[in-house]
C-alpha cells in the first residue's frame, strides 16, 4: 500500500503524477527529451541504460516497465534487454555499450565512483562526449526516478503481462496521465 | 577536471545545463515548482532538505549551493545550516522537519528503505500527504542532481565567497535556464 493516499489501481509513477500533476508534468518531460529527443545513441539503447540502472537499484516497477519499452524498441533483438538484466558482461551488445553501461552502473551508486579510467575506456572504444553525458543523465535520473516509485511504496503490479502493455505505449513517448477529473 | 568537453566555464551544474540545454528546461521547471513554494513545506525548508541529501550524497557543489540559499532564507543563520547537517534531530527546528528529513536520509540510501513507521512517525508531527510526497521527490530529485554533478565531474568551485553570490540570483530569479544563459554573479 502506498505511504500517502493515491489512487489504488493505478501502478507505480502515474499514481504519484496524478498525486501531483504539477511536478509529473516535468517529470514526464524530461523522460520525453531525454529518451526519445535528439541523441547518438538509439532510443532502444536510451531505455536499455533505464532498465539496467533500475534493475541495480532494485525498482522493479521501473525495471519491468523500461525493459518492456526496451524490447519493443529493439524489435528482433530484444534479447538483448534480458541478456544485460542476466550478466551484462557476458551480453553480446556492442563493447561501447557495455563500457557505457558500467559507467551508468557507477553512476548509480553514486557519481564520483565514476572515474577518468572509465571515461578513458568508453571513449576508446567509440562513445562521444555526448554519449557519455545522455549516459550519466539517463543513470542520474533513473535514480531520482526509481527512488520516487519506491520511497512512496507506489503499487508495483506482479502481472508481468501489464509491462508488456506499458512497454508498447511507452515506446512511443512519454505523455502524462490525463487526470480522472479531466482537470 | 570534467570528463567531458563542456565547452564553457560555469560552475557545476550550470556547466551541464548549458552543455544540453533540451534536458536542462524540465530540471529547471521541476527545481522552481519543487522548491520555490511555501504551500506546505516552506521554502526553506525544501532547499534544507535538498542540501542535507546532498551533504549525505557527498557532492559539495549541491550541498554548498543549496546551504547558501537555505541561509538567504534563513535570515544568515548559518550555525543552522551546520548542525542540521551535522545533528539534526538536536538542531532548533520543528519535529515535523526532523522527520521529514530522517525520511529524506532513507530515499537517499533507496526507495525502498522508507518504512512505514518513518511515515506514520511523520504523520504523527502532522506532515501531510503533500508535504510527504514532496520530501520525497525532492530527496529524489537530488540523488539526480548530485548524480549529474559529480558523474560528469562538473568543476567544484572552491571561492566559498561565490556560494552566497550565486544563491541570491536563485532567490531573487528563480531556478531555470537563465542561470546559464545571464551573466554569472562571478
Amino acid at each position: 500500500m502506498a505511504h500517502i493516499n493515491v489512487e489504488k489501481n493505478i501502478p507505480g509513477i502515474r499514481s504519484l503524477v496524478l498525486f501531483r500533476p504539477e511536478t509529473g508534468k516535468p517529470l514526464y518531460e524530461l523522460a520525453q527529451v531525454l529518451l526519445r529527443g535528439a541523441s547518438i545513441l538509439s532510443e532502444a539503447e536510451r531505455e536499455l541504460i533505464a532498465a539496467y540502472v533500475s534493475y541495480r537499484n532494485d525498482c522493479m516497477f521501473c525495471m519491468k516497465s523500461h525493459a518492456a519499452a526496451a524490447r519493443c524498441l529493439f524489435g528482433a533483438e530484444k534479447n538483448l534487454v534480458d541478456e544485460v538484466l542476466n550478466d551484462m558482461q557476458q551480453s553480446n551488445v556492442s563493447d561501447k555499450m557495455k563500457a557505457l553501461l558500467h559507467i551508468a552502473g557507477k553512476v548509480q551508486i553514486l557519481g564520483k565512483e565514476v572515474k577518468p579510467e572509465d571515461i578513458t575506456a568508453a571513449g576508446a572504444l567509440g562513445a562521444t562526449d555526448k554519449e557519455m553525458h545522455d549516459t550519466v543523465l539517463i543513470a542520474a535520473s533513473f535514480s531520482m526516478f526509481n527512488r520516487y516509485v519506491d520511497g512512496l511504496a507506489s503499487f508495483t503490479p506482479s502481472d508481468e503481462a501489464v509491462y508488456e502493455e506499458m512497454g508498447k505505449r511507452m515506446a512511443k513517448g512519454y505523455v502524462p496521465p490525463p487526470s480522472p477529473k479531466g482537470e | 577536471m570534467p570528463h567531458i568537453n563542456f565547452n564553457n566555464n560555469f560552475p557545476g551544474i550550470r556547466s551541464a545545463m548549458a552543455y544540453s540545454p533540451e534536458t536542462a528546461a524540465p530540471m529547471g521547471v521541476l527545481a522552481e515548482i519543487l522548491l520555490r513554494s511555501n504551500d506546505g513545506l516552506l521554502a526553506a525548508e525544501r532547499e534544507l532538505i535538498g542540501m542535507y541529501v546532498s551533504y549525505l550524497n557527498d557532492c559539495f557543489y549541491c550541498n554548498h549551493s543549496h546551504g547558501a540559499i537555505a541561509c538567504i532564507y534563513l535570515g544568515g543563520d548559518t550555525a543552522l545550516i551546520e548542525q542540521v547537517k551535522k545533528d539534526y534531530t538536536n538542531a532548533p527546528i520543528s519535529d515535523e522537519l526532523k522527520s521529514l528529513l530522517a525520511i529524506a536520509a532513507k530515499v537517499q540510501q533507496g526507495g525502498k528503505f522508507v518504512t512505514t513507521e518513518d511515515i506514520a512517525t511523520a504523520k504523527a508531527t502532522g506532515a501531510t500527504d503533500k508535504e510527504i510526497h514532496d520530501t520525497v521527490l525532492i530527496a529524489a530529485t537530488f540523488c539526480m542532481f548530485n548524480r549529474y554533478v559529480d558523474g560528469l565531474a562538473t568543476t567544484t568551485p572552491t571561492d566559498m565567497d561565490s556560494y552566497p553570490l550565486r544563491a541570491k540570483q536563485i532567490v531573487d530569479n528563480g531556478y531555470g535556464n537563465h542561470v546559464f544563459t545571464n551573466k554569472q554573479p562571478i
